[in-house]
């Protein structure tokens, strides 16, 4: 019997069994096989790990149930966030190897330690206990740490990691005593069962928690006002590594707060609603006034991620079903754009080394049309202008939050949609209106493929996205 | 013939997109070398695509009941189901003409960008996809496809004036574009509600919606604030005369002969129709704004020391006869406005061209720098008289037509509307005749001028479509009138009955 139980607790995790266990035989087979292509065999062997196992959770997890007395949860809403995170993992990391070659920095740690945040984010999505959502969160940002310094002769990389450990182990803290704070007061760490608690009247106890675990998780999205790491640890990682805090951490993250303020605590939606909804607009205000005046496309980049999670906190502030396929929408598309704009930032290359101006870009799209143009492309989706994709992620969001009657942030989102789209169309003026000024050298296979593929992917997928709603309209029906 | 196609008028609307894609697939596969190659070709390319789509405006002319108030040619793909959202084109016989003018003056602006040297296949392709845009808006029968084409239009615009464009370009293309996205996400959120309350995004089953009135006066303003900058009404029109003087002489044409008349065709698409009851409301502030629009602009216009930019005020003060015309709400009103957008769509890019014309030998358009030009381009001093007339309102043009229709229109609802558009006709006198008299006549006291040769062929042939259409509405307003007339019934009639039901 119990060990009936147990096969089918543990079925639920295939992928997450599949990536702890797979990163340790990685490390293993690093630290014992010696030789020069070690270094790139491990680094491609976790990304076929990453992709084995987006395709585990998408067909050999079975039926979606709860595993090991509740603290696990496996529903289409975890299911569709695997498969997004790992592959967008695994792209970010099919980036980073050209990179890290060429910088002489590849060595066996890297990509192990990627497949273990990759496991922190999967976890953290199916998250259904204070102790395991606590857990996944940890395991992933120390992974991300580390990562964030792996270049650790730089001076840059090493400010980045020390500033993203200690701001994190900040929020870590306050996420911490505010879990603390619901359990002392609901009795239980178990979502399903704080969602009786907090049913009726909450008390002040559970408020003061719920705002700490709310501030915690919002470090992790870098939503404002918590985002101020956000543009060091951008520019300062390696891009690669910026690539992937950019997409998967950030799906992770938003899909885990999702989830702890419509479950356990949809019960309060009076409460936490007011403050989503000023995180939400204080995003958005930074990452549209903050970009402005960037000179550096990584800082421009670290604010347009800080304005776009406010985007996918207004769908979370609609707490509809509506809302939550909306979320997934804005996140895939936001997450395969910014994967190839980092990708076209890795092949901002010249003689000397890499470079990461927004100058430099100048007259890229006479000098070198098809980066130019997918470039273009993918700052226009980002920004959410039609006939882009990005424009129908923004598009649903802010449908979203005129169903739940959130007209005035509606407005709000929209207005600055057009402040941001100043900083996006001035990338795009220093493409095509200035006069060329450095040329690039010719991209890895990898970081050419993946730019064009995803700035041509903000137009094709247009007759592709009413296959995508589907895909997140089944997960919004399930949750709520 | 392919007309009974469901598709056609999607095809209609895709041909110059797929020109578009086959000028970028040559750029792309084709050696850095042949660039020259390359830019000459894409030139015909363009051209032919723009003749394929104009051919297929023209079939569906003819193709075309005007006796029919509803949409026809409609066309419908299931694309987001689940939320009700759909791709669906038709066109009725408010938009009919205003495809047939896009594809009109498209080969039009293709012939008159020879001046553009550097980056011919991105020039094109921009034009190309830019077509595209603009027909979608007038063709869409779906709110958000609207939208899209609507919002897309600015992207190839703001290339246009940005990469072709002349000393100020960046100013104007920002200024441009951050403008209009300004005006139009409002809309969006008004679109948005609208979606929730009838659960489609189908203008056809909007058109059908009725609004409480507390509602109508909140989408309408958003509406309003939309199509008031893409008009432009005074005081939102500052970015036109920027993008004007800006743009290479194409762009100006596209700008003044078709962008503007979406603004138009979005107040008769849907602030008339489906917010009658706000409409009503608003008139007479539409009223006054139209009125300082005309009287206003058109002193400002006189004030001008660039040519370009005095046309462009101009513009602004046509624009202002349109507003009044719709929101007068009668046939003659109506029917008037959409004659003016006609009008003025073949009238401004006569004059743009003109600009253009003595622009591309002078590398000038300061007024001051010309005079006397009759005696050496006395053709051309002919034709720029023209269409100076014909944007003065002289009878026999197709100018006349839309002022007389449109001021009579406004004096049907109250004297003082028709008698400040009658002001605005003289004043349209005063600043096109100085214009005309310092740049043409006179004695060649600019030594440089002596230069100056007439008009070549491919000048010719950009002309005399222009011409033939400008005396031929002049002199037969009925085909223009009688297409429109059957939808423009119906949309009166839905108003009035609308504003006699009592409010909820």
């Amino acid at each position: 019997m119990t060990a009936d139980m147990l096969s089918h607790d543990l079925s639920l995790l295939t992928p997450e069994l599949m990536l702890a266990g797979g990163a340790m035989a990685l490390l293993m087979l690093g630290v014992f096989l010696k030789g020069a292509g070690t270094p790139r065999l491990v680094h491609v062997a976790t990304i076929g790990l990453l992709v084995a196992a987006g395709f585990a959770a998408l067909f050999l997890t079975g039926d979606d149930g709860q595993a090991f007395g509740g603290a696990f949860v496996l529903d289409p809403l975890a299911k569709y966030s695997k498969v997004a995170i790992t592959l967008a993992a695994a792209v970010a990391l099919l980036l980073a190897l050209p990179y890290l070659e060429s910088e002489k920095l590849s060595k066996i740690e890297f990509p192990v330690l990627v497949a273990l945040a990759v496991t922190g984010m999967v976890m953290m999505v199916s998250a259904n206990d204070l102790i395991s959502m606590y857990m996944a969160v940890e395991l992933q940002s120390l992974a991300l740490y580390v990562l964030a310094a792996f270049n650790r002769d730089s001076l840059r990389a090493s400010e980045a990691g020390l500033k993203y450990f200690v701001l994190g182990a900040l929020s870590s803290g306050l996420l911490l005593y505010g879990a603390s704070l619901v359990y002392g007061f609901s009795g239980s760490t178990g979502f399903n069962e704080i969602a009786i608690a907090v049913a009726g009247e909450p008390s002040i106890g559970l408020i003061f928690g719920l705002v700490f675990v709310i501030c915690g998780l919002a470090f992790k999205v870098s939503a404002a006002p918590f985002h101020m790491w956000t543009p060091d640890v951008y520019e300062g990682a390696p891009t690669p590594v910026t690539a992937l805090f950019a997409s998967a951490p950030k799906m992770a993250a938003i899909v885990l707060l999702a989830r702890v303020l419509l479950e356990p605590f949809g019960g309060m939606i009076d409460q936490w609603r007011d403050v989503i909804w000023i995180i939400a607009v204080l995003s958005m205000g930074v990452g549209a006034f903050g970009a402005l005046t960037q000179q550096n496309f990584k800082r421009l980049m670290a604010y347009s991620s800080i304005g776009n999670i406010g985007y996918a906190l207004v769908a979370i502030a609609a707490a509809s079903q509506t809302g939550i396929w909306a979320l997934l929408i804005f996140m895939s598309l936001y997450m395969i754009s910014v994967i190839g704009t980092f990708s076209a930032m890795l092949s901002m290359r010249t003689r000397e080394g890499m470079v990461e101006q927004i100058s430099d870009l100048a007259g890229l799209a006479q000098t070198n049309p098809g980066l130019g143009w997918s470039l273009t492309a993918l700052m226009f989706s980002i920004g959410g202008l039609p006939f882009f994709v990005g424009f129908f992620g923004k598009f649903f969001v802010v449908f979203s939050a005129v169903q739940s009657d959130l007209l005035i942030l509606a407005v709000l989102a929209v207005l600055f949609s057009v402040v941001s789209a100043a900083y996006y169309l001035r990338i795009i003026k220093v493409m095509w209106f200035d006069p060329p000024e450095v040329t690039f050298v010719q991209p890895a296979m990898s970081v050419y493929w993946v730019t064009r593929v995803a700035g041509w992917s903000t137009l094709l997928l247009l007759p592709a996205l009413g296959w995508l709603i589907y895909q997140a309209f089944s997960v919004g029906l399930d949750v709520l | 013939m392919f007309s009974e196609l469901d598709a056609f008028l999607s095809i209609l609307t895709f041909t110059p997109a797929i020109g578009a894609v086959i000028i970028a697939v040559f750029r792309f596969a084709s050696r850095p070398e042949d660039q020259g190659l390359i830019d000459r070709n894409s030139r015909m390319v363009a051209l032919g695509t723009t003749l394929v789509t104009l051919f297929f405006a023209v079939v569906m002319m003819f193709e075309f009941d005007p006796a029919v108030a509803g949409f026809q040619f409609v066309h419908e793909v299931v694309w987001l189901e689940q939320i009700g959202m759909g791709y669906r084109m038709g066109v009725d016989g408010i938009s009919v003409l205003f495809v047939l003018l896009t594809a009109f003056l498209m080969p039009i602006c293709i012939l008159a960008s020879g001046a553009i040297e550097k980056r011919v296949a991105d020039y094109m392709i921009a034009f190309l996809l830019l077509e595209t845009l603009i027909l979608g808006v007038f063709t869409a029968l779906d709110l958000v496809v609207f939208y899209v084409f609507f919002e897309g239009g600015l992207i190839p615009m703001f290339l246009i004036i940005g990469v072709w464009g002349g000393q100020n370009r960046v100013y104007a293309a920002f200024k441009f574009f951050l403008y209009t996205l300004l005006g139009s996400v409002l809309m969006l959120v008004a679109m948005i509600y609208m979606f929730l309350q009838a659960g489609t995004t189908d203008i056809t089953v909007l058109l059908d919606t009725a609004f409480t009135p507390q509602a109508q006066t909140w989408l309408w303003l958003a509406f309003f604030a939309s199509f008031a900058v893409k008009m432009p009404m005074w005081p939102v029109h500052t970015w036109l005369p920027d993008a004007h003087v800006q743009a290479p002489t194409a762009g100006s044409v596209i700008l003044a002969g078709v962008l503007l008349k979406m603004g138009g065709y979005g107040f008769l698409r849907f602030s008339l129709p489906m917010f009658p009851d706000a409409s009503a409301y608003f008139a007479p502030m539409v009223f006054v704004l139209s009125l300082i629009a005309i009287i206003y602009t058109s002193l400002v216009a006189f004030r001008q020391t660039d040519i370009k930019k005095l046309i462009a005020y101009s513009s602004v003060a046509h624009m202002g006869f349109v507003t009044l015309g719709l929101f007068s709400m009668n046939m003659l009103g109506v029917q008037g406005a959409i004659f003016q957008m006609i009008s003025h769509g073949f009238i401004s890019s006569a004059l743009f061209l003109c600009v253009g014309v003595i622009y591309d030998r002078m590398h000038t358009r300061e007024i001051a720098f010309y005079g006397g030009v009759v005696h050496k381009m006395p053709v051309f001093a002919a034709i720029f008289g023209l269409f100076a007339m014909a944007n003065v309102g002289l009878p026999g043009t197709s100018g006349f037509i839309g002022e007389i229709m449109t001021m009579i229109g406004g004096y049907q609802v109250a004297w003082w509307v028709g008698a400040g558009a009658a002001v605005g006709v003289i004043l349209s006198a005063v600043y096109m005749l100085t214009v005309y008299r310092d740049v043409i006549f006179g004695e060649i006291t600019n030594p440089k001028l002596n230069t100056l040769t007439d008009l070549n062929r491919t000048e010719w042939i950009i002309f005399v479509p222009l011409i033939i259409m400008t005396l031929l509405l002049g002199v037969c307003s009925t085909l223009v009138t009688d297409i429109t007339a059957a939808s423009v019934e119906a949309l009166i009639s839905n108003y009035d009955a609308a504003l006699a039901a009592p409010a909820q």
